[in-house]
């Protein structure tokens, strides 16, 4: 590794590239679970101090009167290779946090959206953002013991998801179902992007 | 692990507790960071060593800290869990340590060809390897 260090002469160490996949879906559908899953560190709870500057809160002398919120996110790191590195951040369940969203999807590769078909409308709120954004997504359909399983395509039936937003059924618990889910995630950048060469 | 502190002792006073100052007291209360943008995923770098040793105002303990894991290349959120502290409180630390030239930072690219084809497909074989 030491002999790679030359390359940038003016950094004093080769700086890595760190890919940015954010994790959405309702409260309690496993975005935990997931990011824990694949992530080669355990499941880091890293806390943003918002200020709220909200309606009525014009004072913008100092900070005496802002509020400040806390709101734990979770993160997990996979390590691709010495100058490669994904990170997986969470987003806040609650729909109070939706300002955060901006922050950590700027500059994200995608996003993966979390769904539990017993609460399918839960999921929703993340599928309009990243609509919105134009941020790549797939949807994850946490299959949860003892739920009733539904097939990928009734899914994007209910959530009228793009043909090409790929549904993948995964078990949040289980490393080698997140990483299918991740992988599909990238191809479904990779795909995109191929698209977006050729119609130029 | 914890020593046995000096003093009476409060079973109240555990882990579980919570930081027992307000985060924001490293930050002398201040929410923004004099300079920079501090993405989750930038890198901090230390600087080289400093050759003046008097004369310039001392870290805190939590700068201290940053410096010394920022030896080599670490992200914003790595810091922020590596110290046990919010990410704000890190980056009005590390807006510190960039004004008085302690540190650099390496924002991730952010151009449309970003990643390029090669990076995603390194990607996928990475995590099909994992």
């Amino acid at each position: 590794m030491d002999s790679e260090l030359s390359d940038q002469p003016t950094a004093k160490r080769r700086v890595p590239l760190a890919l940015k996949i954010l994790i959405a879906g309702g409260f309690g559908v496993g975005k935990t679970t997931l990011v824990g899953a694949v992530s080669e560190i355990r499941p880091l709870q890293t806390e943003e101090v918002l200020t709220d500057a909200g309606a009525g809160t014009d004072d913008l002398s100092g900070v005496e009167g802002k509020q400040t919120t806390t709101v734990a996110m979770d993160f997990g790191r996979i390590t691709i290779n010495s100058d490669l590195q994904v990170y997986l951040f969470g987003t806040p369940g609650q729909d109070r946090f939706w300002f955060l969203w901006d922050e950590l999807a700027f500059g994200a590769l995608g996003a993966v959206v979390l769904a539990d078909t017993r609460r399918l409308a839960d999921c929703f709120p993340s599928v309009d953002y990243f609509e919105r954004r134009g941020i790549p997504f797939v949807v994850g359909v946490n299959c949860f013991d003892g739920a009733k399983r539904f097939g990928a395509e009734a899914v994007r039936g209910a959530l009228d998801l793009d043909p090409d937003v790929p549904v993948v059924l995964c078990d949040a618990r289980s490393r080698q179902s997140g990483k299918v889910v991740l992988v599909a995630l990238v191809e479904h950048v990779a795909a995109r992007r191929a698209e977006r060469v050729s119609a130029n | 692990m914890r020593s046995e502190a000096p003093g009476p002792h409060h079973d109240w006073l555990d882990d579980d507790a919570g930081p027992v100052v307000r985060p924001y007291t490293v930050t002398g209360g201040r929410v923004q960071p004099s300079a920079g943008r501090f993405d989750l995923v930038a890198f901090v770098v230390a600087g080289p060593p400093e050759e003046d040793r008097d004369g310039v105002p001392q870290l805190q303990p939590e700068q201290r800290a940053i410096i010394a894991r920022a030896q080599r290349p670490i992200t914003v959120a790595d810091l922020a869990a590596d110290l046990n502290l919010p990410v704000g409180v890190i980056r009005v630390l590390l807006g510190d340590l960039l004004s008085s030239g302690r540190i650099s930072m390496y924002d991730p690219p952010t151009s449309r060809q970003f990643p390029d084809d090669d990076i995603l497909k390194a990607v996928v074989d990475g995590l099909r390897a994992l």
